[in-house]
């Protein structure tokens, strides 16, 4: 009796417990977007709805428009994943299905390892050591050979779009691959089998079976990665050149939401830039949130679609 | 016997930790102050010399001349920093006082293959139409003439500015402002602006680092860092229309002529100067105190630490490439104090 009693008040507790650590979560959520709200309104009401499409950052005149961080945000992150999911993928699948069983411990050990590297060292990295290569040798050959397209114009700086693209392509790299091949690895070895006693090659077993099957978890990698790119910070300031202008090409400067908070939060001065800045913060926020929301919702149809 | 040598070492032990626990009891002074990261070495030798002499020690944080002013008007610190004054009538309307503490100068430097420091000559308004994305290729006629002794490349000028709000571009920004009618139109003068054209780097090391690994690029830089990367600097043509290149003493000559005497409220940009050897972009920093101390003695500690560096820190300024304000000033800035500093009586507070 005694016992029977004890075992339901600590269920009740570790219950109550639990719900406290989720739903602090949710307030944690809310007071984000509440504060934001709040600290942005100077900015809100005077620009409106102009702060979204706006190219002008003037800190003298105090003109402040989103139009340019936003389209450095989204263009290098989408330049990030369109390089790191295709690798990896490769990666993942080397490590899951190809390669020999010594050689899997330590590679996937050491792909996890790239993720506890500082954001600072790859921006450094970036600075110093992949900025000069791009500069001296892959944005002259682009140019030579794919310089008719405006995305590939322009002097050869070696800082810009195109190089904060890759630097965030191997700071999301560890995420989505090790995601990715956990997945793999989750695939049941029954499936495969079959598949393989049906005369795949390996190939069509991936494209096939593993692929499909694990479509939910790969995608919730690749989210993972979008996250970390979207709001990367100190990397990001090193190399994309932070400059307020907007350009066909992939070689120009730009500026990220998140470097443009970084660089200008501690001396932005006036009750109007301030608020300009946290109501910057505020879309960066609003824009992982639809992201998010919408590839939720693209995930159930598909799934519901499939079935 | 055993038991002896136990009972010592706790005796020994306990009277140890007593003294380590009483000491702080001597009850040890500390100033505070936050903002320009310009002044920051010269602050900190001071602080650490001045911490040495008498036992008091100064936490500065150097977060940036707007962070500086942000907490000295929230009262978080003792004393505020900022490269750019505060003018007249927000010193009257926040209660505050300011005064020049360090002067220094903010020179271009270029990555030309080829070009030296020195070896290149800029007017002001070829500087300015640089900046202002008017003239982009390294060859320009413009100046290809005022450079007839070295061959410039057919090369696309990057240009470098501050990503950061920073007291240093509001100096390089107020002497554009000053040279240039279109710069002062079209972009104006603050901590940060918007450039025309060109790449952000965050800090003075920032832009350094971009200078260094982009070819064909010009930036614009604290002296200090100019020399401590060995960087190319340039030759500016000053307001008296010489050439004149950064050195320690040209940004002396350019403070020389300095009417500080009738700058109000110390309101004073020492960029554009007259003089055949000043320097055009040199600039002072100056710290923000209330002219109303709810707290005397702290104010005083202040005030003493500031007298102090102004008496012997000007060698270890000048071995740090800042230059110190000159022996007339001092006087004329320790009157102010005596004028304008106050407890919440009324009465002065220094000497």
């Amino acid at each position: 009796m005694n016992m029977k009693k004890r075992k339901i008040w600590g269920d009740v507790i570790f219950r109550g417990l639990t719900a406290s650590f989720a739903s602090g979560i949710a307030v944690i959520f809310i007071a984000i977007i509440v504060v934001l709200w709040h600290q942005s309104q100077p900015s809100i009401q005077k620009f409106g709805f102009s702060f979204l499409v706006s190219m002008s950052w003037n800190p003298v005149h105090e003109q402040f428009g989103a139009l340019i961080p936003i389209a450095g945000t989204l263009l290098t992150t989408f330049l990030a994943l369109l390089f790191a999911i295709p690798l990896s993928l490769g990666i993942a699948l080397f490590l899951a299905e190809l390669a020999p069983h010594w050689l899997r411990t330590p590679f996937g050990t050491a792909i996890e390892l790239l993720a506890a590297i500082p954001s600072i060292v790859y921006g450094m990295w970036g600075l110093f050591v992949l900025g000069p290569l791009m500069a001296d040798y892959v944005q002259p050959f682009l140019k030579a050979t794919l310089g008719f397209l405006p995305i590939f114009s322009g002097s050869s700086m070696g800082i810009g779009m195109l190089t904060a693209g890759l630097v965030l392509t191997l700071m999301i790299i560890p995420f989505i691959s090790s995601v990715t091949r956990d997945v793999f690895l989750m695939v049941p070895q029954p499936l495969k089998e079959a598949a393989y006693g049906l005369g795949c090659t390996t190939w069509e077993v991936v494209r096939d079976v593993m692929i499909p099957y694990g479509r939910k978890g790969i995608a919730g990698a690749v989210f993972l990665g979008m996250g970390r790119a979207l709001g990367e910070t100190m990397a990001v300031t090193f190399v994309i050149g932070n400059a307020y202008h907007l350009s066909w090409s992939l070689f120009a400067p730009g500026n990220s939401i998140a470097s443009t908070l970084a660089n200008e939060f501690t001396e932005a001065d006036g009750q109007v830039y301030l608020s300009s800045l946290i109501e910057l913060g505020l879309v960066l926020f609003l824009i992982t949130l639809i992201i998010l929301s919408l590839a939720q919702i693209w995930l159930r149809r598909s799934a519901a679609g499939r079935a | 016997m055993q038991k002896g040598n136990f009972l010592r070492t706790v005796l020994v032990t306990a009277a140890a930790v007593a003294a380590f626990t009483v000491t702080p009891c001597r009850a040890e002074l500390t100033i505070t102050g936050a903002g320009a990261t310009f002044p920051y070495p010269a602050y900190s030798k001071w602080a650490y010399d001045y911490n040495q002499e008498t036992g008091v020690r100064l936490n500065y944080q150097s977060i940036g001349s707007g962070g500086g002013i942000k907490q000295i008007k929230a009262k978080t610190v003792d004393f505020g920093a900022s490269d750019a004054p505060l003018e007249p009538k927000e010193l009257n309307e926040s209660g505050l006082m300011q005064f020049p503490m360090v002067m220094g100068g903010v020179v271009p430097v270029v990555n030309i293959k080829g070009i030296a420091a020195g070896q290149l000559k800029l007017s002001s308004e070829t500087l300015a139409e640089i900046y202002m994305g008017k003239i982009s290729k390294w060859n320009d006629p413009k100046i290809v003439a005022e450079n007839s002794g070295i061959t410039l490349p057919a090369e696309d000028i990057t240009v470098v500015h501050r990503a950061d709000g920073s007291g240093t571009t509001w100096i390089f920004t107020n002497y554009l402002t000053k040279v240039s009618k279109d710069w002062k139109d079209k972009v104006g003068n603050d901590k940060a602006v918007e450039w025309p054209v060109g790449l952000g780097g965050k800090g003075n090391e920032g832009v350094a680092a971009f200078v260094g690994k982009v070819d064909g690029s010009i930036g614009y830089v604290e002296y200090a860092y100019a020399l401590q990367n060995k960087m190319a600097s340039v030759m500016l043509k000053n307001h008296d229309g010489k050439f004149v290149a950064p050195t320690a003493e040209n940004f002396q000559a350019a403070a020389a002529g300095a009417d500080w005497a009738h700058a109000e409220g110390y309101y004073m940009v020492l960029t554009d100067q007259p003089g055949a050897t000043s320097w055009p972009i040199t600039g002072a920093s100056f710290i923000l105190l209330y002219k109303n101390q709810a707290n005397p003695e702290q104010a005083k500690e202040v005030l003493k630490f500031f007298a102090w560096s102004f008496k012997n820190g000007g060698k270890s300024a000048l071995s740090l490439d800042y230059v110190p304000m000159p022996d007339a000033v001092v006087k004329m800035i320790e009157t102010t104090w005596q004028n304008e500093v106050k407890d919440s009586a009324g009465k002065a507070i220094w000497p």
